[in-house]
């Protein structure tokens, strides 16, 4: 079983590897959307330092969706679906291989960029490395929970904004979670714990129920 | 197969379908264009669902089966089901792993030899012509381990010794005692073991 996880992972991820712009394509979205609000609203440091945290994460929920789409819309079109979802092995693994590797591709890369988004809202080190956890723990969420919309909408006209609509709604916890425990950071006496204990419970329930949830969603959306 | 009735909207597309294959058999469903016979064989592989009657294997229901009869079977549909990005060896190993085979490299290499396609082995599959493509989804055949195969007009686009090499694997198939369900508008001559026909929309 473990192998199987592993090769569809290794395929997605060389897959990418030979079209390296969707993966990049994501990178900078995030990037200019995050460096656009300094530009926009001054570079008055109290100020940024209040919008800082809510429009990181909010940039980071826009930019994993736009790559969403194709996550599973590629393998539908050529057929390899169909034949992942006839084969011996349980589609949610699977699914749950998929996702894990559209999150290395978009999710990771966004954790590890952060500090330097972060800098240009001035926020404190301590307050980079809360933000940086909260991603770490975040953008896992929003790939599992994306897969699901992913699933339902394959093979819709006019499935991206449908996918929007549909799945941005649901990020709403975490994006509460994951922007309030950056803001908790830069109060004195604040505890981020419980707001970083909420994201880690709502990446073990996601883990536990996304990938179910996708592969019967695929199997309604292949026929 | 009991009683499968399939609707494809409105349109009743065959009812009252009624028939059993045996091991050793090559199933020729014929039709005109239309008639239902990719909705037959997609729904002989699960993919969708008959409007009423059923499907069994060894007498079972496939539903209740699940991954023991998925793991019987071979489907090869209108789409290659390759990606266009790996190459042809990359794609036969992703194959063979999902499909549970522990495949030596060497058997992948040998498929990929019989299919003539050795010395393409290093290109993505893309830059290879359609036919080509064709020929790296069939040589799925060659590794794979099921009984059932179930063959949507796999002749399309090849040339002759491609039509030549699938007419042997599906000859040896069925000699072996497999079953293979196809849909092609030319006929296909086997050594052994015996062709049933089964005429859509008639």
């Amino acid at each position: 079983m473990l192998r199987v996880f592993w090769c569809v992972l290794l395929r997605d991820l060389t897959l990418a590897l030979r079209r390296r712009t969707d993966v990049l394509t994501t990178l900078f979205f995030f990037i200019i959307v995050v460096s656009l609000f300094p530009l926009g609203v001054g570079t008055e440091r109290q100020i940024l330092q209040i919008l800082g945290p809510g429009v990181v994460w909010v940039a980071a929920l826009l930019a994993s969706m736009l790559a969403l789409e194709r996550l599973f819309a590629a393998d539908y079109e050529d057929g390899t679906l169909e034949q992942m979802v006839l084969t011996a092995q349980p589609l949610s693994i699977l699914v749950l291989a998929k996702i894990t590797a559209h999150w290395l591709l978009t999710g990771l890369p966004l954790v590890l960029i952060a500090p330097l988004v972060g800098m240009q809202y001035h926020l404190s080190d301590d307050a980079i490395l809360i933000m940086m956890v909260a991603l770490l723990l975040g953008t896992p969420v929003l790939s599992l929970i994306g897969a699901i919309g992913a699933a339902l909408t394959l093979g819709l006209r006019g499935g991206g904004i449908l996918l929007s609509l549909l799945i941005l709604p649901l990020y709403i916890p975490v994006l509460v979670y994951g922007a309030g425990a950056v803001t908790a950071s830069g109060i004195d006496m604040a505890d981020t714990r419980p707001y970083l204990a909420l994201l880690g419970a709502f990446l073990v329930a996601a883990l536990t129920f996304a990938p179910l949830a996708s592969s019967a969603a695929l199997k309604i959306s292949i026929e | 197969m009991t009683q499968l009735e399939c609707r494809r909207g409105d349109r009743m597309l065959f009812s009252g379908l009624d028939f059993a294959v045996a091991g050793g058999t090559l199933l020729h469903v014929r039709g005109a264009n239309g008639s239902g016979k990719t909705t037959l064989l997609r729904s002989l592989c699960g993919l969708f669902t008959p409007d009423s009657g059923e499907i069994r294997w060894n007498g079972e229901s496939t539903r209740r089966l699940g991954e023991d009869y998925r793991r019987d079977l071979l489907y090869f549909g209108h789409l290659n089901g390759i990606k266009a990005d790996l190459t042809g060896i990359e794609n036969l190993r992703v194959a063979a792993t999902l499909d549970g085979d522990r495949m030596e490299e060497s058997a992948i290499w040998a498929a990929l030899a019989r299919i003539g396609l050795v010395g393409f082995e290093d290109l993505p599959t893309r830059m290879l012509s359609q036919g080509q493509k064709k020929r790296v989804a069939l040589a799925r055949l060659i590794l794979s381990t099921a009984l059932l195969w179930v063959l949507d007009e796999p002749f399309t686009a090849l040339d002759v010794g491609a039509v030549d090499l699938l007419e042997t694997l599906i000859a040896e198939h069925v000699a072996h005692g497999g079953i293979v369900v196809l849909t092609t508008h030319q006929e296909v001559g086997l050594t052994s073991g015996q062709v049933e026909r089964l005429h859509l929309g008639s």
